[in-house]
């Protein structure tokens, strides 16, 4: 597999939100609009990206035993850096994410990219996927954001351009569950039919 | 008084999956058959409180007496870890059936945002050991609730004819969502 196939499988073919369904968690609760969402998909590739490299490094070194607690805890190092820098440098944004910042460190896509790949490759290889997927769950959750901003908020990104209230329930935890439903159901149909 | 609203709150009007959004992934995972459900239920409910007893006393005796209390994320993940362990092992010895139902999802609970999750609200809400202890055994009760009423959904969804797209997790989810929708009723009841 050449080096841009490794790097947009996770665009579509491989997303980790809408074709695998991993880190479906954050991917309800932060895209309330499509800043916060997207937001919440940048931390996440940057623990990815830096915890893909860590384990590709390291995993010759690691015993195959211990191996799910060290890479836990690898992540759980970059997830608290993520946590301290965001906390200083966008007060706002890591106030809208709350209590998911931390929740990085059990969102499955992260250790599933450390079991499934960086573990098995060389760095820059890992480099490259962490990357990818990371910008395909940054891209799930940013369109999801910003669908539930449209259809609940009548705005994108903030700006409103439909004068009246919209419906309000797209914006509250009932409308997440209904909007990735049709987001995944639509994409399931895509990739049948390109089949 | 006091805990009978935390357990109010934290089974119906908070529920932990269906309106904190945490712990979607088993929801959505063990969710097909009810028998599974009920074995996550239990096994959740055990990690849960025992979690968030062990990371509460850690969080109050060691990491703020040293000073260190952005290692929380750190110390807690490997506490549950460790929990989630045992529990496989006490399984394995007690209950072979249900060990093989539960499969792959058990060692997923180290995974599960719901119990790290817990740990973490009960430290911001401010939450002494007892309501700790009470609040994590309401929301498990709560994760419970919603797991095995869409458990009971999905086994009826399979008779019906779903559309092609849908099938699986799509269907799963809108549904969930309809059972969000009904839980959000419960708002208002205490404030």
């Amino acid at each position: 597999m050449s080096q841009l196939q490794n790097f947009t499988k996770g665009f579509i073919r491989e997303n980790p939100l809408l074709v695998l369904v991993l880190g479906t968690c954050p991917a309800l609760a932060t895209t309330t609009s499509s800043l916060n969402g997207m937001g919440m998909g940048i931390a996440t590739t940057f623990v990815l990206i830096c915890s893909n490299v860590v384990i590709s490094l390291l995993s010759d070194l690691i015993p195959d035993k211990v191996r799910i607690p060290a890479f836990i805890v690898i992540i759980a190092s970059f997830v608290t850096i993520v946590d301290l820098i965001m906390q200083a440098f966008v007060p706002d944004l890591y106030q809208a994410l709350g209590i998911f910042i931390p929740l990085i460190v059990v969102n499955c896509i992260v250790l599933g990219r450390a079991e499934a790949f960086a573990s098995k490759n060389k760095t820059l290889t890992s480099l490259i996927d962490g990357a990818g997927m990371g910008l395909g769950f940054t891209m799930a959750l940013g369109l999801l954001g910003a669908m539930r901003e449209i259809l609940g908020e009548g705005a994108i990104f903030g700006y409103k351009f439909i004068k009246s209230d919209g419906i309000l329930v797209f914006i509250l935890a009932p409308g997440a569950f209904i909007a990735l439903g049709y987001v995944i159901a639509l994409v399931n149909k895509i990739r049948k039919t390109s089949k | 008084m006091e805990y009978i609203l935390i357990i109010i709150s934290a089974i119906f009007i908070n529920n932990i999956v269906l309106a904190q959004f945490l712990g979607v992934c088993p929801f959505l995972g063990v969710s097909s058959k009810v028998n599974t459900a009920v074995g996550m239920t239990g096994a959740v409910t055990f990690v849960m409180v025992l979690a968030t007893m062990s990371t509460y006393l850690i969080q109050t005796y060691v990491l703020e007496k040293l000073g260190i209390a952005f290692m929380q994320t750190i110390t807690y993940i490997l506490v549950i870890a460790f929990l989630v362990q045992i529990v496989e092992i006490i399984l394995k010895k007690i209950s072979q059936p249900l060990y093989q139902a539960l499969g792959i999802f058990l060692p997923l609970i180290t995974t599960n945002c719901a119990v790290l999750g817990v740990a973490i609200l009960v430290i911001k809400n401010n939450y002494n050991l007892l309501e700790s202890v009470v609040y994590s055994a309401a929301t498990a009760t709560g994760f419970g609730l919603a797991l095995l009423i869409l458990a009971g959904i999905r086994e009826q969804l399979d008779l019906v004819n779903v559309p092609e797209g849908m099938k699986g997790v799509p269907v799963s989810l809108v549904t969930a969502g309809i059972l969000a929708l009904a839980f959000m009723g419960f708002t208002g009841i205490i404030r």
